[in-house]
């Protein structure tokens, strides 16, 4: 299964930014898990946990593990349960005690996870095998969001807005962070100096924009990425503090012998399709070809990888030259060619020629005039936007000039935060007015909300979520628990640590009914 | 190569065309309507808005 253009196993965490229009400082822990109960409330859903089983935070992808002790709390994403077994079907003794608290999790008929992280709500998408699906699960994830959205009006008979952005302005920051499986025996030094390299220089098209330059906004201006003033290593385990390029937790939710799970939390939260489309669309090449250790990949190796994503996120001109290891210098424009040159000899599906076109395209719409691509990048149509705000409320001073809204005006701020909000923010709306690029149809994102993709064991999951609730005790990536009259009279994980796996027999006659 | 893609949902198949021309115009006019409707509650709410939207880090 190892034959080079297999699919590849992806999927998408996004955390939405989250306050009640109408009672500023309202607690948003509080908020997030009355939204994942109103999720619930639309799915229809009954009493499916959670299974924490195969979560390993403290497994760092260069061998070493992080001792417990030295761990933040914020770390230990599995004090819930902690599972071992990793046989295909085992038994589990009920704790009549335990349980996950039903308010933070909701499991979905789409593959799914929703739910509460930290202080946000999280919609965790389903697995999916190429860029085109990603795209498709991640919109129908805004949608279960807006539509939890919904229902918690009628239910709370208050209101909750929704942010798909990664700043505040404040100085907090939460992400939106894409996963790759990738094969075990790739050397992972070569993932963090090729893919670093991809990871720094796409932002010329992943970024979302935003207002304010630091992370507290301290100095005026707008920059290409919301996430770049808050990336501050290289390489390393957090995600919270001093956040890496490459972050190396490993915990791969499938068979540890075969896979890594690549986990990448530099991305911008996108409210356009082609950007979500390349920002995993990429991606994806260059692993093959990092899985393929590709000699051609040296010369994309970046020097100073950490200060060229603030570099890169500021240059608006995408005029800056970065220092590669080679000595030599080059734009981010010119190393994203070079990636897109490399990856044509990586093309295998319909997807992926259609991924390099839309890549090609991108970096000669960029290349020739900056709002050339206003249509496809989401930091471009964001800035033509504030740029005609900016001369709209442009002011005369006494001397008779006119002076274009400076960006520490409240109003331009105002409009980077609604730019991302779910329903009626500024991008929705641009959208709807036919001014930017869509790659789905209603029809098929409606779909996705309630359907998992067919090509991996999302569909399992999604199917038993679907058909057999009253059976399902609890559902995580890699395992589903039963909950059925037996002898044994205990639990049944059956365990699913492949994810190209579509079709086990048990779950399938459950399925089937 | 194939994908193992099965039945039904795969999605490889409806891709809209790669413009091959930026459609510039169109643009303009949306981003004028849009600026005058959100004029309003731009003049006057906005720095209380930014003010009070406040988030905790996350992840």
């Amino acid at each position: 299964m190892f034959e080079m253009g297999a699919a590849r196993v992806m999927g998408i965490e996004t955390e939405y930014g989250i306050t009640d229009p109408d009672r500023p400082g309202a607690n948003p822990i509080l908020m997030s898990s009355r939204l994942v109960t109103a999720c619930r409330g639309w799915a229809g859903q009954s009493n499916t946990r959670w299974d924490y089983g195969g979560e390993d935070p403290l497994q760092d992808q260069r061998g070493m593990r992080r001792a417990r002790a030295s761990a933040t709390a914020d770390m230990l994403t599995d004090s819930t349960e902690f599972d071992e077994s990793a046989q295909s079907v085992t038994l589990r003794r009920r704790r009549g005690s335990w349980e996950d608290p039903a308010h933070l999790n909701a499991v979905l008929a789409n593959g799914a996870r929703f739910y509460v992280d930290h202080a946000h709500p999280e919609y965790s998408g389903p697995e999916v095998t190429n860029a085109r699906d990603a795209v498709v699960w991640d919109r129908a994830g805004d949608a279960i969001a807006l539509a939890a959205t919904e229902r918690y009006a009628t239910d709370e008979g208050e209101r909750v807005a929704l942010y798909k952005n990664n700043v505040d302005g404040k100085g907090a920051s939460y992400g939106t962070h894409e996963n790759f499986l990738i094969r075990r025996d790739t050397d992972f030094d070569h993932v963090i100096s090729y893919l670093t390299a991809h990871l720094v220089t796409r932002q010329i098209f992943t970024g979302a924009g935003r207002v304010g330059i630091g992370q507290r906004g301290e100095a005026p201006g707008f920059q290409i990425s919301q996430r770049a003033d808050y990336i501050e290593a290289e390489v390393g385990l957090e995600t919270t503090l001093r956040r890496p390029i490459i972050n190396t937790r490993d915990e791969p939710h499938a068979e540890r012998s075969k896979w890594r799970r690549l986990h990448v939390i530099i991305g911008d939260a996108n409210c356009m399709d082609v950007p979500t489309l390349l920002k995993t669309g990429t991606t994806a090449l260059v692993l093959a070809a990092v899985e393929a250790d590709d000699a051609r990949l040296g010369a994309c190796e970046l020097r100073e990888p950490v200060g060229d994503v603030q570099r890169v996120s500021r240059d608006l001109g995408l005029r800056a030259e970065l220092e590669l290891a080679s000595g030599e210098r080059a734009t981010a424009l010119q190393i994203q060619r070079a990636f897109l040159e490399i990856c044509r000899t990586y093309v295998d599906t319909a997807t992926d020629a259609y991924v390099v076109a839309r890549w090609e395209n991108v970096l000669d719409l960029l290349e020739r005039e900056l709002f050339s691509a206003a249509r496809e990048v989401e930091w471009v149509a964001k800035l033509q936007l504030l740029g005609r705000m900016r001369t709209k409320y442009a002011v005369g001073d006494e001397w008779g000039e006119v002076h274009e809204l400076p960006w520490d005006d409240a109003r331009l701020a105002a409009a980077d935060v609604q730019w991302s909000q779910l329903g009626s923010g500024l991008a929705a709306r641009l959208e709807r007015a036919g001014a930017v690029e869509t790659l789905t149809t209603a029809e098929e994102v409606l779909a996705a909300m309630t359907t998992a993709p067919r090509d991996t064991r999302a569909r399992l999951r999604g199917d038993m979520v679907a058909a057999r609730p009253e059976i399902l005790d609890a559902a995580g990536w890699s395992s589903v628990v039963l909950d059925r009259e037996t002898e044994h009279g205990e639990l049944e994980v059956v365990h699913l640590d492949d994810p190209l796996a579509t079709s086990h027999p048990l779950l399938d006659a459950l399925i089937a009914g | 190569m194939p994908q193992t893609q099965s039945s039904g949902q795969s999605h490889e198949d409806d891709l809209p065309d790669v413009p091959v021309a930026p459609t510039q115009a169109a643009t303009t006019d949306a981003l004028d309507d849009l600026l005058d409707e959100i004029d309003g509650s731009l003049q006057v709410n906005a720095e209380q808005f930014v003010r009070s939207f406040v988030q905790k880090g996350g992840e």
